[in-house]
């Protein structure tokens, strides 16, 4: 690979931590070459940032050691070169881009300033930086780029933040931009025009791309090739398509395999009782509108998928059922009982037949309780179990329940990896024996691999003990292989709703297509079809 | 580590508490000779006026200022003698019991009255929150020597009062950092998923907030023990704090003040007190900080799994 414009040699990272010396990256190498778009694809802790990281000089040294190893750019090892040199380097000739934008810009200056600073640092005139500014927000597709100038990031979207982000790692032409996790935090039909715009921008500047991510449907949207990456080391190389088709290792083989929507598809038991009957609610938050009429039916055992992006109100709607948030009028009636009216007295019986799920397992859990006092606090609250044996036992058959083991009910929360900690949240919720579990983004800020795992132990719990789901998601793909039924909701209104087959097969709305159109498909050539398809019509 | 204590047979999980706590305490070397020093400070405030008697108090003119580290005059008079002849040692040992009462008195009253009321602020509405804070306010726009001058002259000096005084200068320090820190504390996931778990206002307040919050008005209350005996040592300068015969480190070293030219020991060891009881405070309230949270729990843990 003669043409490669950046290479990664036999890389390795280690990290000394209190705990114990880290290998974080082991001898791993990677290249990318002038128009090439290379991904590096691992979950969480698989160090597939970490390289990167050392190619921008990013890494805090120490805790970061760089055992061996060389970064070639431009004839030069990047990993020898003096502080400054590696200065004038990075955003001039080396762009990167973060997942986060809104943490990476600056809230008390201008986006414009921002913008241009970048070139002004690097001792272009200001006048000049300025042109070049405004002709880049144009480009990303910023209305009004005159006015964007002036704005402050806080005004701007979540996507319309990582496009100004993209157009300011583009105002020195760079030959390479690293961009880590781009669309992670985008809502999916967000981070569909964000590649899209991506892959336009490659072409018109040549550049080489090294996208790091770890979704399989971007890599089948974009890149030309992909280094699968596990525990440090590169475990598989090669186009998307070898990976998808032939993969060899079988962490790649289980990530494949992780990838949802291929499982069977729930069908509704209609003949069960009704549990719930939520009777056009309405919020207005002053004058935007959170949920705008919003009726649904749930039956016992049915697991009920809510599917919007951010701002559609899907939340708010879990909110009021639960009875932490308000609303300005309708009814939830729970088993023949409007929850909305409820005195204070009666929510709390009700408190124990409709437990809830969160995101964050990392926020949710109290770092300061055990998990047994975790999972054993809804039967302090409630007065059940006196008994301390009975509660031990009870706290170890749960454990096992979810997958954990029974001695882990003396540790704390920290000690849990992401997923085993939302298990500890299920448990939870499973300790007062609800009838209903309410999943608000449950599975979201989980590993891919992990989040298969989490969705087939909730389906698990639904058949076994017939306790009925609302789970709201912001990803098509995510519910397909749980719910029964679907429905799909935009700006406070439910826009479709019906059995899952029939949304996945044969939707109505043109948002649902949408929807599922910016799904993007693990299989390469799945995503190939689709481009060609949008592109024909 | 994690994986080290879970291999561990039970009989750890069967140690009794009170011998993890020493244990982990004597991972730390620095906090458990803290704890041995305030020990011995607390046994000096408890037993000390009994056991030395008249020694502390009988005047004796011909050792006026008398240097230290001389022995001819007995043992008593190790660390010299004071302007009027006493023994400094002994005058030491039987100032700790005043000198302990008022700052430990004023500390924790005002550290459970300002806990109290920043958390009821931070998590109440925004009525009582405001009321709470607007006398906050109040007491801190006074100048708190000012309070103190004005509220012993009229209840009269006594260590009750002092006690009184000094406490409530100090509340709104504590106030306004629980306050603060409640109000980040309740937004958490973990105070959502207790409300949605059916937890009460108490529950929520007392078992999820409180424990969070904690560490930060340890810390303070430490910093704050120093701070007590300064201030409690310029009110018995000015003559309305404590009384003779009764006296306290802080009062002997502004007695010493006008001696420091001649007899240097007057100021110094009273200081030297201060100075060693506030650093042993602070050492345990940092040991007690890594302790108290299971995440740091750890580094007290680590080395009795790798050094046996």
């Amino acid at each position: 690979m003669n043409d490669a414009l950046l290479e990664v040699r036999n890389l390795s990272v280690d990290f000394h931590t209190a705990r114990g010396t880290v290998h974080a990256v082991k001898q791993i190498s990677w290249s990318v070459g002038r128009g090439e778009t290379l991904a590096i694809l691992g979950e969480s802790g698989s160090g597939k940032s970490v390289s990167a990281s050392a190619v921008m000089n990013l890494l805090d040294m120490p805790p970061a050691h760089i055992v061996e190893g060389e970064i070639l750019f431009g004839g030069q090892d990047l990993l020898k070169v003096s502080y400054e040199e590696h200065r004038a380097l990075n955003g001039k000739r080396i762009a990167m881009i973060f997942q986060d934008p809104l943490s990476h810009f600056n809230p008390v200056y201008s986006v414009g300033w921002q913008i241009i600073e970048t070139m002004t640092a690097h001792g272009r005139p200001a006048d000049q930086a300025r042109a070049r500014a405004l002709e880049l927000i144009a480009r990303v597709g910023i209305p009004d780029p005159e006015a964007a100038l002036h704005k402050y990031p806080h005004q701007f979207s979540g996507g319309q933040r990582q496009r100004l982000m993209i157009a300011m790692a583009l105002m020195l032409k760079p030959d390479i931009l690293i961009a880590d996790e781009p669309t992670t935090a985008l809502d999916v039909t967000i981070q569909a025009e964000v590649l899209a715009l991506l892959k336009e921008l490659q072409r018109e500047t040549g550049m080489g791309l090294v996208l790091i991510t770890h979704d399989l449907g971007v890599v089948a949207e974009i890149a030309d090739r992909v280094v699968v990456m596990s525990k440090g080391e590169i475990v598989e190389q090669g186009t998307p398509r070898e990976v998808y088709h032939a993969a060899k290792h079988p962490y790649t083989r289980q990530l494949i395999g992780a990838a949802h929507g291929k499982g069977e598809i729930n069908i509704l038991d209609i003949a069960s009782p009704v549990l719930l009957e939520v009777k056009s609610l309405c919020k207005t938050y002053g004058a935007f509108t959170a949920l705008n009429d919003v009726s649904l039916t749930l039956h016992r055992g049915q697991s009920l998928a809510v599917v919007g992006e951010s701002g559609s109100g899907k939340s708010t709607l879990a909110r009021a059922i639960l009875r932490l948030e308000g609303v300005d009028s309708g009814q939830a009636v729970w088993k023949g009982r409007d929850l909305i009216g409820m005195t204070a007295r009666d929510v709390l019986g009700m408190r124990r037949e409709i437990q809830m799920v969160f995101q964050d397992p990392t926020q949710s859990l109290n770092p300061r309780m055990s998990v047994y006092q975790i999972i054993s606090e809804g039967w302090d609250i409630h007065g059940l179990m006196p008994d301390r044996t009975a509660r031990q036992a009870k706290v170890a058959e749960l454990l096992e329940q979810v997958g954990l083991a029974p001695e882990h009910a003396r540790r704390y929360p920290h000690q849990f990896s992401g997923g085993q900690r939302q298990r500890i949240a299920i448990a939870r919720a499973l300790a007062l024996e609800p009838e209903l579990i309410i999943c608000d983004e449950a599975v979201s800020a989980l590993d891919v691999s992990i989040q298969a795992q989490v969705i087939a132990l909730l389906d698990g719990l639904r058949q076994r003990l017939g306790i009925s789901f609302l789970f709201i998601a912001h990803d098509l793909g995510v519910v397909r292989d749980f719910a029964d039924t679907v429905l799909v909701m935009k700006a406070g209104q439910i826009v479709e709703s019906g059995p899952t087959g029939q949304i996945f097969s044969a939707s109505q709305h043109p948002y649902t297509q949408k929807l599922l159109a910016a799904n993007l498909d693990p299989d390469p050539d799945v995503q190939a079809q689709r481009r060609l398809r949008a592109s024909d019509g | 580590m994690s994986q080290a204590s879970l291999a561990k047979p039970p009989r750890s999980a069967e140690k009794s508490a009170a011998a993890t706590v020493l244990s982990m305490l004597w991972r730390d070397k620095l906090a458990f000779v803290s704890v041995i020093v305030l020990l011995f400070v607390f046994l000096c405030a408890l037993l000390g006026p009994a056991l030395l008697g008249d020694l502390a108090t009988d005047q004796n003119l011909r050792g006026r200022n008398s240097p230290p580290f001389d022995l001819s005059r007995g043992w008593a008079f190790v660390l010299g003698g004071d302007a009027l002849g006493r023994p400094m040692l002994a005058r030491l040992i039987y100032a700790a019991r005043s000198t302990m009462l008022v700052a430990a008195g004023a500390v924790i009253a005002s550290l459970i009255v300002g806990a109290l009321f920043g958390l009821v602020a931070g998590y109440m509405g925004k009525t009582v929150s405001q009321v709470i804070m607007r006398l906050a306010d109040v007491i801190m726009s006074f100048p708190s020597l000012l309070i103190a001058v004005v509220v012993l002259y009229v209840l009269g000096p006594s260590i009750l009062n002092m006690i009184l005084v000094l406490a409530i200068t100090r509340i709104p320090i504590y106030l306004r950092t629980t306050r603060a820190e409640v109000l980040e504390v309740r937004e958490r996931m973990f105070v959502q998923a207790a409300i949605v778990m059916g937890a009460s206002h108490w529950r929520i307040i007392g078992r999820h907030i409180l424990p969070q919050v904690a560490p930060t008005l340890i810390t303070i209350a430490t910093l704050d023990f120093a701070f007590v005996m300064l201030a409690e040592s310029s009110l018995s300068f000015l003559g309305i704090g404590i009384q003779p015969p009764d006296v306290t480190w802080g009062l002997m070293v502004s007695q010493g003040r006008p001696y420091l030219g001649n007899a240097w020991w007057l100021a110094f060891w009273p200081g030297l007190c201060i100075v060693i009881t506030t650093l042993a405070l602070n050492l345990l309230s940092n040991w007690m900080r890594v302790a108290l949270d299971p995440a740091q729990r750890w580094r007290l843990e680590a080395r009795s799994t790798t050094d046996e």
